[in-house]
């Protein structure tokens, strides 16, 4: 019984690399490798939109991994290829857009909305302290 | 009743947003190139390897660039209608066949009609992505200094054209 089921967990482990869309070494070199597969993680496929390039099989896809390729083999910095991905599909195409003046708004957000949430917390909760309790001896819960 | 005063405007800022969010389409790309020069590019023609149809031949003149290939199923839709625009006259179109195969693009024109002044040959897909292009059929329309003035995504026919491009066109040759 346990046999069988590692028998079928390996094979099942295995399909998952014959299916991997992009399952080709790009670089020999480890570090670029681990550059290359962060950064194709991190860029959106323009025509399904909410898939990154890695896990997709559409043709744009495989052309931008390929000039992803193309540019850490020129010695291109991580921010240079994503300028040339920005200054062609705009912000978008990023998962996780650069922080600057149009994305900021993306940035901070979230904060001021937890900001004003907390805020109004706080004055509802205070406003709440003051009231006097339902049950306390004299308020006798507003009855007569 | 001033503690429902703050509320009501919040929620009269917020409902204008979301019907704007509603209305418009989450998958649309605005193209990045809109009032900047026509990415740079020099391609071999689909007709004859030797001769270049490059970003060059785009000043001087209002024109179009549509990016199109044989495997796209909308380009096929689309080209009555281009081949209606080219006989009519009214603007050149040149064109960028993307990531195609040259026999299967030549065969196309040959069929259905070469509605192209001149067709650039991107075998490899990169001048497409330098044009930004995420899909075909993809119309541009670049005025006489070679800029991007509008992008259309998608199969055009009469009701976009009239709608989207006569308007812009005719702002250009005033």
């Amino acid at each position: 019984m346990m046999a069988r089921l590692i028998a079928v967990l390996t094979f099942l482990s295995l399909s998952v690399s014959v299916l991997a869309i992009d399952s080709e070494q790009a670089f020999d070199d480890p570090v670029l490798q681990a550059r290359y597969e962060k950064l194709v993680a991190e860029v959106r496929c323009v025509t399904c939109q909410n898939q990154n390039i890695k896990d997709s099989n559409a043709f744009i896809a495989s052309d931008l991994r390929r000039e992803i390729r193309r540019m850490i083999g020129e010695g291109k910095s991580n921010d240079e290829i994503k300028d040339f991905l920005v200054t062609r599909y705009g912000d978008f195409v990023l998962y996780r857009p650069r922080f600057e003046g149009k994305t900021l708004v993306l940035w901070i957000a979230p904060f001021l909305l937890v900001l004003f949430g907390g805020v109004a917390l706080v004055r509802v909760v205070r406003h709440r302290m003051a009231l006097p309790m339902d049950d306390e001896p004299g308020s006798n819960g507003g009855l007569q | 009743m001033n503690r429902f005063l703050l509320p009501l405007v919040v929620v009269l800022i917020i409902i204008p947003i979301f019907v704007m969010g509603l209305r418009s389409d989450p998958s649309a790309l605005p193209s990045q190139y809109i009032g900047k020069p026509a990415p740079e590019f020099s391609l071999p023609t689909l007709a004859d390897p030797t001769k270049t149809f490059s970003s060059e031949d785009l000043k001087g003149q209002v024109s179009l660039v549509n990016i199109w290939a044989t495997w796209c199923g909308g380009c096929r839709t689309e080209h009555p209608f281009l081949m209606e625009l080219a006989r009519s006259n009214t603007i050149p179109i040149y064109a960028i066949n993307w990531r195609d195969n040259r026999p299967a693009a030549l065969s196309f024109l040959e069929q259905l009609g070469n509605a192209y002044v001149a067709s650039g040959f991107d075998e490899d897909g990169r001048v497409g992505i330098d044009w930004g292009a995420y899909g075909a059929p993809e119309t541009f329309l670049i005025n006489s200094e070679g800029e991007v003035v509008y992008r259309f995504t998608g199969p055009l026919d009469r009701v976009f054209w009239e709608q989207e491009f006569v308007p812009r066109i005719a702002e250009l040759v005033e």
